[in-house]
């Protein structure tokens, strides 16, 4: 189990209240598909994503976008308890979505960078720091179940 | 992930350089610091360092070392491999930086990019800089083995 100090828990939930989770939902997967354009593999139901027009006014993948955002939420408010919390979300995303989990450390390095974009010097190397082991935790939950 | 650089990405990439290279040292030493915090198992190779702290002196020097090569490799984005032979025989068989190294400083100047030019970082700018970064990052491990 990830321990959190006093301190890591005033981060992580300090960048936490900056996000917007509509204005950063909605960016979220444009940015996704257009650095790692691989990953529309997983998007077959989506309709139009294959140019940059169409992902940037996708109202699915902004609707998938809050989606996300929203279970990142329920991490934020559980950080003792993330691994638990996402396991039914890891084995649905391998047994029914077959992610290759590695796409979602790549999506956690857009949610960084979405949010560099937003929180700026905010975002200065301790904070980074503690977001980035958070965000590990995470990914690492959402690895859990590939077994 | 053997992706080479098409038209675009090298009209892209110069491009934004144009806009942001008198930033170069600001932008390298700030990349560092977060690098040797973030990832802190990249200290291991800079023990001779008196002071590994965030925006420290020997870190805004590298940071301004660090960001020349990028320049450089701006101005022979046609040709990496030949552009920075004798960069990477420095790195192969000097100072032999892990490869995968290379990686985690291209993920953290992507993150002060996005932290100094948020409006000019967009999706586009930031998959044209993360391939160019790594395009970089394989002609400086040409000469490892």
């Amino acid at each position: 189990m990830v321990k959190w100090t006093e301190e890591e828990r005033r981060i992580i939930r300090g960048v936490w209240e900056k996000v917007d989770i509509d204005e950063i939902g909605e960016e979220l997967w444009a940015r996704a598909l257009i650095v790692y354009p691989w990953i529309d593999r997983y998007f077959g139901s989506f309709g139009d994503i294959f140019t940059t027009t169409a992902i940037l006014k996708n109202p699915k993948l902004a609707a998938l976008g809050k989606v996300v955002l929203s279970a990142l939420d329920t991490a934020v408010k559980n950080m003792d308890n993330v691994k638990a919390m996402y396991a039914p979300l890891s084995r649905q995303h391998y047994e029914k979505i077959k992610v290759d989990p590695d796409n979602f450390r790549l999506l956690a390095e857009c949610i960084t960078i979405t949010i560099a974009c937003k929180l700026r010097a905010e975002l200065n190397p301790q904070v980074q720091a503690t977001w980035q082991k958070f965000l590990s935790a995470v990914v690492e939950a959402m690895n859990s179940q590939y077994k | 992930m053997t992706m080479s650089l098409s038209a675009k990405d090298k009209a892209t990439v110069k491009a934004f350089w144009a806009k942001i290279s008198s930033s170069g040292e600001a932008i390298g030493a700030d990349a560092l610091s977060r690098m040797l915090v973030v990832y802190p198992q990249t200290k291991t190779y800079f023990s001779h360092w008196k002071d590994m702290s965030p925006g420290s002196a020997p870190v805004k020097k590298h940071g301004a070392t660090v960001m020349g090569g990028v320049a450089e490799a701006v101005a022979k984005i046609d040709d990496l491999t030949a552009g920075l032979l004798s960069l990477s025989e420095l790195h192969a068989f000097t100072l032999r930086v892990d490869p995968a190294n290379f990686k985690i400083l291209s993920h953290n100047i992507l993150v002060v990019l996005a932290i100094m030019f948020p409006t000019d970082f967009t999706p586009e700018v930031h998959v044209a800089m993360d391939k160019f970064l790594a395009a970089v990052a394989r002609a400086l491990s040409e000469k490892y083995r």
